[in-house]
């Protein structure tokens, strides 16, 4: 027996309810798993629902049209749907249970990519499906397309640079702006053309379909090519945000509100963190997506003379952190490569112990994808409520006695707030060196991301652990 | 090379130059120690301890030893026993005491001081002037409150209301903040007043008011405070007679090394104070700050304040004191010592160990080139702080006409639009609004689950191709469907997966009973 359309959108409006909730749940950590379970409910009853109706078909009756009923594809339909979304499902779960929390960046990335690639497919299966609004319905292709194939390449780069498949400097093509633009016009040209050719003539619209989704996958591989790794949490939360109005996208050309709800929300979801991103790195949207960010060289950089740092091994640490009140740690991507977070974890707890308050801070981009450091953190069991974001802890800092830098180099930086000739200055940072001692962990005196040399370990009341965060981090708990 | 300890000879003396600790650190560097038998007594350090640390407990031919490390600069009868090719480390405030580097030469040692060790970063672990006057600046306090009729902090009780203390310190070097923190954690009203006006921040950061006065000074440029101009001296002489005539306590820290203190606090102040209140002088071994401050002493004004002028602070806390002198001192060896090998070199082209040198094989080295603080510039572009580069803004004319334009433009759009695509897009627009309200309210630390979770969700762009499945024509549709199909369940699953197992990590802490 048929579904009826107005049953399946009563459906679809609930599922859309579920999402939202699911989004607001995740507010707050102690709704955040409810937050899930409603995307899952959510989720389960549009899946339902739709997988009836493509197998019984659809009687659209009551919405007072005549056409449009859609025949069921029966027991060949539903074989084949079980066995895709077994096939997807296995891979699906395999992967999120094994996956490493500091390999995050990396699934998050492909997963964008999927997201992508399923949008370019729905799109042109549905060209050749009729519609009402045959207009309307190309652009809807077009776009649909366009954005699914550069979520998909693009996400797949970002992949490959997150998991050091490929080097993660950027890649700076002569004219590269104007590549991108040119790739943009093209795309506009194409999807003109494509809306004036009439539907008899196949050939060259397969032919326009085809060159727009060539240029649009090599518009998204040429545009996180170009983004060098540091601006990882942007391109991310960028990609996720793409994945999105790809499915939003998808929405409008199959005529349907779930996925026009549902991508609004990832899509907005996603640049609204791309912007949280930014502005803690103090650029604009513009400059990070254009790309090539480092290789044009600061004023300032070169031949001050910042003085000698010193060094302090970790017996000194440990004697330092043991006579400390208060020590905060900011830890950055170093101590993500270093899988350093268990280390930091167990030296918290002994910590605390000792009656020593313990705290976190926690710059928006440490990491290479927003919230990295909370999640790798919350994976050793640091209690979440003693992780603080920047701006909850920075007036702290002058108090502080002890802070443990590890694997932060930019986001400690004082010269964003002093040296106004920094490539990154105004960008708003830890100020750690306001605290009685700070102790830096890296490997060597070498730059950060931005290239910018740090006046912090030059400073004072700093001290510079050298090697390897977590023999290091180590080291200092066998010393205590 | 043998290290000598002797015991301090100076009376009221309890610090002692090593201790048990810093010994087995010097051991390390390859000497052999010799300590004189109850040289550590007074500071709670047994000979016991010394032997069990390596040591050999000695008598008075300690003083044979290749190198001596001491507290106090030698005796004229301490001077007589040093032999030619002898090292001896301590405190000696060679530009006050010339006699003393001329005997010290005639005698053919070398003699390196602890009171001259550059003020540079690299040499603040060896800084015996920092370590101590941070304790001398603790025992103030706490030697004010002996003397103080009342308490520190403020209360309010059944029996009476109790105001609190006002504590005035001048000079916020390190004796000065260590002097704040202090009387702060005591409960007292600190304030403090230095002629650097950019150590303000310091003195709040320890919990002080800083006071100001309204005159341009300039910058330090060695980490000392200089002597100051007239006018700034006259604005500064107002200030403490206005203090001293409110505050129950002032602590004076006002000291140049190898310079007469600067007289601060005149009679007439002293005099305007509150009976019972107290004066700590710091500087009273150099002449003193305060008017009536007699070194070692504890003096009472006709008017009843007391004015104390111990010159022996740190070492009224000997255990503490002889341990960071003790550490000041390894640092110092740690230097000369390279080769860890025991054997003491000296390289004068090293600031630091040219600083500390006054007399070498009996050649005068006093006073060594000046030292440039490298920090020194840095502090002139403080100023600079704080300022944001500016940046373009679009002006609100801009931004109106823009927003104008984009709306005519999807006015026109709209008006050849067919109904439902406009019913759909009111649907778009309505989510987007949605969508940045509630990502808005997204705690931080949840930015990774709330992406996987939107990467979970947006997956429900397999409902599109299940509804393209499996209908009989172009069976490559149906193949392109299925590819959709899988991925995007990889979405779907995998994302509410990772979600699910991420937010089970996030554990508040557990309450303790």
């Amino acid at each position: 027996m048929s579904i009826t359309m107005t049953l399946m959108q009563g459906a679809y409006i609930i599922a859309g309810l579920l999402f939202i909730l699911a989004l607001a749940g995740l507010s707050k950590h102690e709704t955040a798993p409810n937050g899930n379970k409603f995307g899952i409910v959510g989720m389960t009853i549009a899946l339902i629902v739709t997988v009836y109706a493509a197998v019984a078909g659809i009687d659209v009756a009551p919405l007072g049209k005549s056409v449009g009923d859609r025949a069921g594809t029966g027991m060949v339909g539903l074989g084949l749907i079980a066995g895709a979304m077994a096939v997807g499902a296995a891979i699906g779960i395999w992967r999120a249970r094994r996956v490493e929390m500091t390999g995050m960046p990396e699934l998050i990335a492909l997963l964008h990519s999927f997201v992508g690639i399923a949008a370019v497919l729905v799109g042109w299966n549905s060209s050749y499906e009729t519609a009402e609004y045959p207009a309307i319905h190309d652009v809807e292709v077009f776009v649909g397309v366009f954005i699914g194939a550069v979520t998909f390449t693009g996400s797949i780069v970002a992949y490959l640079k997150l998991s050091a498949k490929i080097k993660s400097a950027p890649l700076v093509l002569p004219a590269r702006h104007w590549m991108n633009l040119g790739a943009i016009a093209a795309f506009f040209v194409m999807t003109v053309i494509y809306t004036l050719t009439p539907h008899e003539n196949v050939m060259l619209r397969q032919s326009l379909l085809g060159a727009t989704t060539v240029i649009a996958l090599l518009l998204g591989w040429h545009l996180v090519a170009s983004i060098g790794g540091g601006d990882m949490p942007v391109v991310v939360s960028m990609l996720n945000s793409y994945s999105g109005w790809a499915a939003a996208a998808a929405g409008f050309l199959l005529d349907n509100d779930l996925l026009i709800i549902t991508g609004a929300l990832v899509g907005s979801s996603g640049a609204f963190l791309s912007y949280i991103m930014c502005r803690a790195m103090n650029r604009s949207f513009i400059s990070v997506i254009a790309g090539g960010f480092g290789v044009e060289s600061g004023t300032s950089a070169g031949d001050v003379d910042y003085g000698e740092h010193r060094e302090i091994n970790a017996e000194g640490a440990a004697a330092l952190l043991t006579e400390a009140r208060s020590v905060v740690i900011t830890p950055g991507y170093g101590m993500a490569t270093a899988q350093a977070q268990y280390a930091v974890a167990e030296l918290t707890r002994k910590l605390r112990e000792r009656g020593i308050d313990v705290r976190f801070g926690i710059h928006p981009v440490a990491g290479r994808l927003p919230g990295h450091m909370n999640v790798l953190l919350a994976e050793a069991k640091v209690p979440y409520d003693i992780v603080l974001e920047m701006d909850e802890i920075n007036d702290d800092l002058a108090a502080t006695d002890v802070v443990l830098v590890i694997g932060a180099n930019d986001t400690v930086n004082p010269a964003a707030m002093d040296d106004p000739g920094s490539p990154i200055a105004g960008m708003p940072v830890l100020r750690v060196w306001e605290a009685k001692d700070v102790i830096v962990f890296k490997r060597s005196m070498a730059t950060g991301y931005a290239g910018v040399q740090n006046p912090l370990f030059f400073k004072e009341n700093s001290q510079m652990l050298f090697g390897d965060a977590k023999a290091r981090v180590e080291d200092i708990l066998a010393a205590l | 090379m043998r290290i000598g300890v002797p015991k301090e000879s100076r009376p009221g003396e309890a610090r002692v130059a090593a201790t048990p600790k810093t010994v087995e650190q010097l051991i390390g560097l390859g000497y052999a120690v010799f300590v004189e038998s109850g040289a550590g007594a007074a500071a709670s350090y047994e000979d016991a301890a010394y032997q069990q640390a390596g040591a050999d407990v000695v008598d008075d031919s300690v003083w044979g030893a290749d190198v001596l490390l001491k507290i106090n600069a030698p005796t004229d009868d301490e001077v007589a026993r040093l032999r030619k090719g002898q090292t001896i480390i301590s405190l000696l405030a060679p530009g006050l005491n010339p006699d003393l580097v001329q005997r010290l030469s005639e005698r053919g040692v070398t003699a390196l001081a602890m009171d001259a060790v550059p003020r540079i970063s690299r040499a603040q672990a060896l800084d015996v002037l920092s370590s101590m006057a941070n304790l001398g600046g603790y025992r103030a306090v706490i030697e004010a409150a002996n003397e103080f009729g009342g308490m520190f902090t403020g209360q309010v009780t059944a029996a009476g209301k109790m105001p609190p203390a006002k504590v005035l310190i001048v000079g916020a070097g390190v004796a000065g903040l260590a002097a704040i923190g202090t009387a702060n954690s005591l409960g007292a009203i600190v304030r403090a007043f230095d002629a650097r006006p950019e150590v303000a921040e310091q003195v709040e950061s320890m919990g002080g008011e800083f006071l100001r006065i309204d005159v341009k000074t300039e910058v330090s440029a060695d980490g000392y405070a200089k002597e100051m101009g007239e006018d700034f001296n006259a604005k500064a002489a107002e200030l403490y007679a206005a203090q001293a005539k409110d505050v129950d306590i002032i602590v004076t820290t006002a000291l140049i090394p190898g310079k007469p203190a600067p007289r601060l606090i005149t009679e007439e102040m002293v005099a305007s104070m509150k009976p019972g209140s107290v004066v700590v002088d710091m500087a009273a071994s150099n002449g003193g700050n305060v008017a009536g401050s007699v070194a070692d002493q504890r003096v009472v004004t006709a008017n009843g304040v007391k004015i104390l002028g111990y010159t022996d602070l740190p070492g009224r806390l000997p255990t503490q004191a002889s341990q960071l002198f003790g550490t000041n001192l390894v640092n110092l060896l740690k230097l000369l010592t390279p080769e860890k090998d025991g054997q003491l070199t000296l390289d004068f082209e090293d600031v630091v160990q040219r600083g500390v040198t006054v007399v070498h094989e009996g050649e005068v080295m006093w006073p060594p080139p000046p030292v440039q603080v490298s920090a020194a510039p840095a502090a002139a572009a403080a100023p600079a702080a704080y300022e944001k580069p500016e940046k373009k803004k679009m002006s609100g004319t801009t931004k109106l006409v823009m927003a104008a334009i984009g709306a005519l433009a999807f006015l026109g759009v709209a008006a050849v639009s067919p109904q439902p695509f406009l019913g759909h897009f009111m649907v778009f627009m309505l989510s987007v609004v949605i969508g940045f309200y509630v990502i808005g309210n997204v705690h931080h630390a949840l930015h990774t689950p709330l992406m996987s979770v939107t990467n979970a969700i947006s997956g429900i762009i397999l409902v599109g191709a299940l509804l393209q499945i499996g209908h009989t024509g172009k069976l490559w549709i149906s193949v392109l469907a299925f590819i959709g199909i899988l991925v995007a369940s990889i979405n779907v699953f995998g994302g509410f997966t990772v979600t699910q197992r991420m937010l089970g990590m996030f554990k508040r802490e557990e309450v303790r009973s």
